[in-house]
């Protein structure tokens, strides 16, 4: 993969000697819809580390005076019906988003990816009974299968992960599997199989790192879906634990003020969508990096 | 075509057995005890351990789990889905009310999503670059990204509350008054079909230029046909059959949508039936949303695999 460039070079003059990365930064970094995203996700990443050092006011601090205030100097995006500051809990809430997304990716990356690197290694029976698993882990929609553990395991921010990275599970296990029937037909399989390799190790060090690339790119784009999957359960009244500031809750709270101060159900949807579009986007860039067929058209 | 049938049909058969499994297991493995839960909505707070014994032979709930599941599953296929915990109604009652209102959303919002999405699609593909082309795939990238419940409660607030053109919530039957139905219907379809057509408008594009730049396509053009024939007859034949065996996908997030967006817009359909009931742990009535919305998901991938396997001759043989 990494050679191939300095092959093509010698082979035909036109081509210009540039390596893998650089082409690959050269192609991410193309579109300045992507650089946004990434933007976004910094900044995402940057106000959940430091939200305690960007946030106004304390999230959690009640404040009856000031029930249900509109935008105001103080409050930029006003209060909340328990007075507390919109704008420090959406500041506070990106902690929720990507604590619960990234460690729901873990949890479904892992344990699908291992279940599609076995069926796919292996086939035969093994293939049939874990993909036909998949497939029925598949049939029930992923909001309701979500739901139903998140509820029935008691709510709040353990249980919200569980149920995600079980929901998420599928997709890893069934891109995992097709990649690596593909991979393993070639060559360097074999040879590392005739020279004596468990399979185990030919599992690990060899299948695994060649069929990763694809897969980077669905942990990006899953980030999005599990954000929003999340917001979706805490609108639902399933997410994390009532004080702590979640985006999906805080537009449920806000429903109910919706004749009188909309902004409260607003801002928080606004930053929900705001970063499921720059995982988006930045997965979007990320797949026409690796995949250069695609280039473009997505 | 005949053997690809019956392959399909068994596999189909497998996963919905499979699926039974997950739903009932799903239910028994996790920690509340459906008996306590039984005893707790009917206010009985203290129990002989010899009455208790009594529930448990009653229900059931003393044999082991392959056992209980037998037994569910032989009331299940004699129609039988047991009595809702919460509302003094047996499941299939429950089920065979909530269904045609669900299934009234889903239909119309897969009809809508289809055909906006993959008309977007398509022309963003055959214009690419164009203004329209940026436009669109903008609009795409956001209707992937939009949490419909948001979308929804924007909706409820300009249309409902700000402008007053709709009614905020609720459901009427199309036989009954079929102007205020429509009426209700625009919001929650909206929500409910703008992801499935934001991803078919991608899936559409990205299809159709990839077909644009196969050699047949090239052959086409070079033989001087016009371009309304090369696109009807060569691209879209080709480039939308991907597009559209992946309907059972999007029957399956619509669904998923259902649960928010009934909620938010007060439609008492399966959606709401299932927050609902998972909320007040009635656990027969879970049991058999789960069972329906998955049997349905695996009848329409069952349905779009065979006629895939009809419509192009290589997937039946491969």
């Amino acid at each position: 993969m990494v050679i191939e460039p300095d092959i093509m070079a010698e082979s035909k003059e036109t081509m210009p000697r540039i390596g893998a990365f650089k082409r690959f930064y050269r192609v991410f970094l193309g579109r300045k819809i992507v650089i946004f995203g990434l933007f976004i996700i910094m900044l995402l990443v940057i106000t959940a580390v430091f939200a305690p050092v960007f946030a106004p006011y304390d999230p959690y601090e009640q404040d009856m005076t000031k029930h249900i205030s509109q935008p105001s100097r103080e409050h930029l995006l006003g209060t909340d019906a328990l007075g507390r500051d919109t704008l420090s809990r959406i500041i506070y809430g990106t902690r929720v988003s990507l604590i619960v997304g990234i460690s729901a990716i873990i949890i479904a990356g892992i344990i699908g990816m291992t279940l599609g690197l076995i069926a796919g290694y292996f086939g035969g029976w093994t293939f049939a009974v874990i993909m036909r698993s998949i497939d029925t882990l598949m049939a029930l929609p992923m909001m309701v299968l979500v739901l139903v553990i998140a509820a029935m395991l008691g709510g709040g921010l353990k249980n919200v992960v569980i149920a995600l990275g079980i929901g998420g599970v599928a997709m890893y296990a069934r891109m995992m599997c097709g990649q690596v029937l593909m991979v393993r037909e070639n060559d360097y399989i074999m040879a590392s199989r005739a020279s004596g390799a468990s399979n185990a190790r030919i599992m690990v060090r060899h299948l695994m790192p060649n069929c990763f690339p694809p897969l980077i790119v669905l942990m990006t784009m899953q980030m999005g879906m599990m954000i929003l999957a999340e917001a979706g359960l805490s609108f639902l009244g399933v997410g994390v634990e009532p004080p702590i500031a979640a985006w999906g809750a805080m537009v449920t709270d806000g429903y109910r003020y919706l004749l009188t101060n909309p902004i409260l159900s607003f801002a928080p949807g606004l930053a929900i969508m705001l970063v499921v579009f720059a995982f988006n986007m930045v997965g979007d860039g990320l797949r026409d990096a690796i995949d250069p067929r695609l280039r473009g058209t997505l | 075509m005949t053997a690809y049938i019956i392959r399909r049909l068994i596999q189909g058969l497998i996963v919905i057995i499979a699926v039974s499994i997950l739903v009932f297991l799903l239910m028994r493995l996790l920690p509340a005890d459906p008996l306590q839960l039984y005893l707790a909505q009917n206010d009985i707070i203290k129990i002989s351990p010899e009455d208790y014994q009594t529930l448990l032979v009653r229900f059931g709930l003393d044999k082991s789990l392959p056992m209980q599941y037998f037994d569910w599953i032989s009331d299940i296929l004699r129609g039988q889905f047991g009595d809702s915990l919460y509302y003094n109604e047996s499941v299939g009652t429950l089920l065979l009310e909530r269904l045609p209102v669900t299934a009234h959303l889903a239909i119309l919002s897969i009809i809508i999503a289809s055909v906006f999405g993959i008309t977007a699609g398509v022309i963003c593909a055959l214009r690419r670059g164009g203004a329209l082309d940026t436009f669109l795939t903008s609009a795409a990238n956001f209707g992937i990204s939009i949490p419909i419940f948001w979308l929804g409660v924007l909706m409820i607030y300009l249309f409902g509350l700000y402008l007053g053109l709709l009614p905020l919530h609720g459901y009427t039957s199309p036989f009954q008054d079929f102007w205020m139905s429509t009426r209700q219907l625009v919001m929650p379809v909206t929500c409910m079909a703008v992801t499935a057509m934001a991803s078919k408008a991608r899936q559409a594009r990205s299809s159709i230029l990839e077909v644009i730049r196969q050699d047949y396509i090239r052959t086409a053009w070079s033989k001087g046909l016009r371009e309304r024939t090369i696109v009807v007859r060569h691209v879209l034949k080709n480039g939308l059959i991907p597009v559209v065996t992946l309907i059972g996908m999007q029957v399956s997030h619509i669904f998923g949508g259902s649960v928010l967006i009934e909620t938010v817009f007060n439609i008492p359909g399966m959606g709401r039936l299932m927050v609902s009931s998972v909320f007040a742990q009635d656990y027969p009535v879970v049991q058999g949303c789960s069972l329906l919305f998955a049997l349905i998901v695996v009848m329409v991938n069952l349905i779009v695999d065979i006629s895939y396997g009809w419509l192009d001759p290589r997937i039946r043989y491969g």
